[in-house]
């Protein structure tokens, strides 16, 4: 395997692998915090008996998400030692930032986690909220980073092709930055709330008389409707930027191969890139014009603008994208059945239909999040920073690294199968789990 | 005028220290742990096991900074680091990756024998390896043999850190760690389990005083350029002098079984023989092309950064604090 492919693969595993925990350590925080606030104002125990569930699930994922973050800092030197060279100094403010957020939410986190009896409430709750705050705050730094990407600004380049004239504000408040932070902190609550929903609403359907779950699923299920809406509205701000300041990236998500007005959105399809066709695809006749740019007859940017060899893999970045949108539509269709079921007065726990549905749906802002992730990444596809350093000339100069991809595929699938078996142990079994110390 | 490159590499230095005081403490716990022996085996498990439980993911952060500051203000260091050392680094990764995920899931995990066992031995060996290579990639930057012309690395990937030298300063590094974990031990413990962890600590002198001259030996011939600063500068007799006291004072402490004191003499000792290491260094973080001079990237960056690490500090260490405090009183 050619070592630019392995290295790619490489770092797209340990992204794909981050993002997991990323999110569960940006939005959990704010589940165990309502658990915790509900059971300080109504005295309910079973509202802290779930506090401390989602919180033990915080630890071993925000535990788990640390060592994959430590992972990707130790990759951005082992992999792309150019990249570093040259983007270092551009993307090491917000970096700092993320871990300035990062080690003060594991530090609230370890005064949640072991502090319930030994400081005062209001304390405690105190610092629940630190960890969500935090949590938010470091997701949204480190979104700039991957936002100079898309969009590198604050530098010109001089006739070394060294990085000059660095102004660090414009770096961090880059174009690309507003939507994709917007995008990404919903995506978190979304994807969040969707797969915690779907356990609860799993294990409600086997023991339909347990107050534990469907508190749990009282305190989600709001944020879950909440969420889903707006990350649509967020998608659709992310693509109208896109469609300005990326136009390539656009291009390859809608499979759109020429520049013209006036054109059709396409659902689903798969684009034969040699052809510069797509086949199987619905059209919606002129919407890709009204949604990236305002007007039925807009000149939306094809690929045609930008030469053959440095395309995006067109077929990945459009089946992604329709991936994402599919589980957006999904998720908002779940939202939709809870609403119903409200206005008629039903109890969404005693809706087994509903229950059942969501239990499917739980996945879906997990895969939405991998899905959007791969639009963006490898829509940027030749470069590493859009327009100024191509991937194939950041990669190390370090041979074999088809090992090095072996073994963190090895690590991961074990990692994975490892938390799975925990939290199912700790979390999903609800309260009659064994405790620590028990066989 | 503020130097801000000297400022930011006089912050790594500090982060570097304080990242061997709290992190090389927590690998040298491990280290205890697979040595744990004797009829208090198990308690000293525990003791190890509750030391480390609340705070560890905290201690690892302080490599992550490194990484980022360097990256960020020497960023022409950062990437000849990375491709010369890549396969130490690679390893000090899978150590710090193992070493995390088997204390996870013997924390949270599956209490059964056979799996205890095999984490406990997961554990021990990756809080082994990791403080080795780790000094390992130190010593290897020390001793000259890396060649780095107009950014690209000339000597491969093997040149520097498979020496004798190098593998010298890395047994050195775990022996600090061993240290410093068998003191802060020997004060988080009583009666006969302190007693244990007070020899397990000199004895972690003397292993430590032992590596410290082979590695003075060594560097003759293997790092010169560092030897040379070493042995000739007049400040270097002076830090040298006063680690060896501090030395001698931690095991005077412990002898008399004041253990309060004793994490502190450790502490300075161990910040002193980073201090030293920094000033043998010259202002190079690889010898002898790569240099703060060579690698330091612009000013507009410099003063920001060191801006936003002083603010941070600012938030952050109140916190850590206040950390430390809800959970040392906690047995009280």
């Amino acid at each position: 395997m050619p070592d630019l492919l392995a290295g790619r693969l490489q770092m797209a595993i340990s992204l794909g692998f981050h993002i997991l925990f990323a999110v569960a350590g940006m939005a959990m925080p704010l589940l165990m915090v309502l658990a915790e606030w509900r059971w300080l104002r109504t005295g309910d125990e079973t509202a802290l008996v779930l506090a401390k569930k989602w919180a033990r699930g915080t630890a071993i994922l925000f535990a788990v998400g640390a060592v994959s973050g430590t992972v990707l800092s130790f990759e951005l030197g082992l992999l792309w030692p150019r990249f570093m060279e040259y983007a270092g100094p551009l993307i090491g403010m917000p970096f700092s930032l993320e871990g300035f957020a990062f080690f003060l939410e594991a530090i609230a986190l370890g005064v949640y986690l072991y502090g319930w009896e030994k400081v005062p409430k209001a304390v405690h709750l105190g610092s629940g909220m630190v960890v969500a705050a935090s949590g938010l705050a470091s997701g949204i730094f480190v979104v700039a980073v991957n936002a100079w990407m898309n969009t590198p600004s604050g530098f010109r380049v001089d006739a070394n092709g060294n990085f000059v004239d660095v102004d660090l504000w414009r770096a961090f408040f880059n174009p690309a930055f507003p939507t994709q932070a917007l995008h990404m902190a919903i995506a978190a609550y979304t994807s969040t709330a969707f797969i915690v929903l779907g356990i609860h609403a799993r294990q409600l359907r086997k023991d339909p008389t347990s107050a534990f779950h469907r508190a749990a699923i009282e305190i989600v299920l709001p944020l879950a409707i909440i969420a889903a809406p707006l990350q649509a509205v967020s998608g659709d701000f992310s693509a109208k930027h896109i469609a300005r300041d990326q136009p390539a990236k656009l291009a390859a998500a809608e499979a759109l191969f020429h520049t013209e007005s006036g054109v059709p959105l396409l659902i689903g399809g798969w684009p034969d890139t040699a052809n510069e066709t797509v086949h199987g695809a619905i059209p919606i006749p002129k919407m890709l014009s009204v949604l990236a740019k305002g007007a039925p007859d807009a000149i939306v940017t094809g690929l045609d603008a930008v030469p053959r060899t440095d395309w995006p893999p067109v077929p990945i970045v459009h089946v992604a994208f329709q991936i994402m949108v599919a589980c957006g539509v999904a998720m908002i269709g779940l939202v939709l059945f809870a609403v119903v079921l409200r206005l008629r007065r039903r109890e969404v726990h005693r809706a087994p239909l509903f229950l059942r549905a969501a239990e499917i749906c739980g996945p879906l802002g997990l895969v939405a999040l991998e899905a959007g992730w791969t639009v963006t990444e490898v829509g940027r596809q030749p470069w590493i920073i859009s327009g100024v350093m191509r991937t194939r000339d950041a990669i190390t100069p370090m041979p074999g690294l088809v090992v090095s991809l072996a073994v963190v595929c090895v690590l991961y699938a074990f990692l994975g199968v490892v938390v799975l078996v925990l939290l199912r142990k700790y979390v999903v079994l609800g309260p009659k789990a064994p405790k620590e110390g028990e066989s | 005028m503020i130097d801000w490159a000297l400022v930011l590499w006089l912050i790594i230095g500090a982060a570097t220290a304080v990242y061997v005081l709290t992190g090389g403490a927590d690998f040298g716990a491990g280290f205890w742990d697979a040595m744990a022996s004797g009829k208090r085996k198990r308690e000293q498990e525990e003791a190890i096991a509750r030391a480390i439980a609340p705070i560890w993911e905290a201690n690892h952060i302080w490599l992550i900074f490194i990484i980022v500051l360097m990256f960020t203000a020497f960023p022409k260091a950062f990437s000849a680091i990375v491709v010369a050392f890549h396969i130490p680094i690679a390893l000090v990764l899978l150590g710090i990756v193992f070493r995390g995920s088997a204390f996870i899931f013997r924390s949270y995990g599956i209490q059964s024998g056979n799996a205890r066992r095999r984490w406990h031995g997961l554990f021990a060996t990756s809080s082994i390896v990791t403080p080795i290579f780790l000094g390992v990639i130190v010593g290897g930057a020390s001793t000259g043999q890396i060649r780095v012309l107009q950014g690209r690395v000339m000597t491969g990937y093997f040149a520097g850190w498979t020496s004798p030298f190098a593998w010298l300063v890395g047994l050195f590094t775990l022996s600090l760690s061993a240290l410093l974990a068998a003191v802060y031990l020997a004060r988080e413990t009583n009666g006969d389990l302190s007693r244990d962890f007070r020899i397990r600590a000199i004895a972690a002198e003397g292993v430590t005083g032992l590596f410290a001259g082979l590695v003075f030996l060594y560097a003759r011939t293997e790092a010169p350029d560092l030897f040379a600063r070493l042995a000739t500068s007049h400040w270097t007799w002076a830090i040298q002098g006063a680690t060896a006291l501090a030395a001698m004072l931690t095991i005077a402490l412990l002898v008399l079984k004041r253990v309060r004191l004793a994490p502190w003499t450790a502490a300075i000792q161990v910040t002193l023989v980073i201090i030293g290491w920094g000033a043998a260094m010259n202002g190079h973080f690889v010898l002898p092309d790569v240099s703060i001079a060579t690698s330091v990237t612009q000013p507009a960056v410099l003063r920001p950064i060191a801006v936003a690490v002083f603010v941070g500090g600012l938030i952050l260490v109140p916190s850590l604090l206040y950390l430390y405090r809800v959970f040392k009183t906690k047995d009280a």
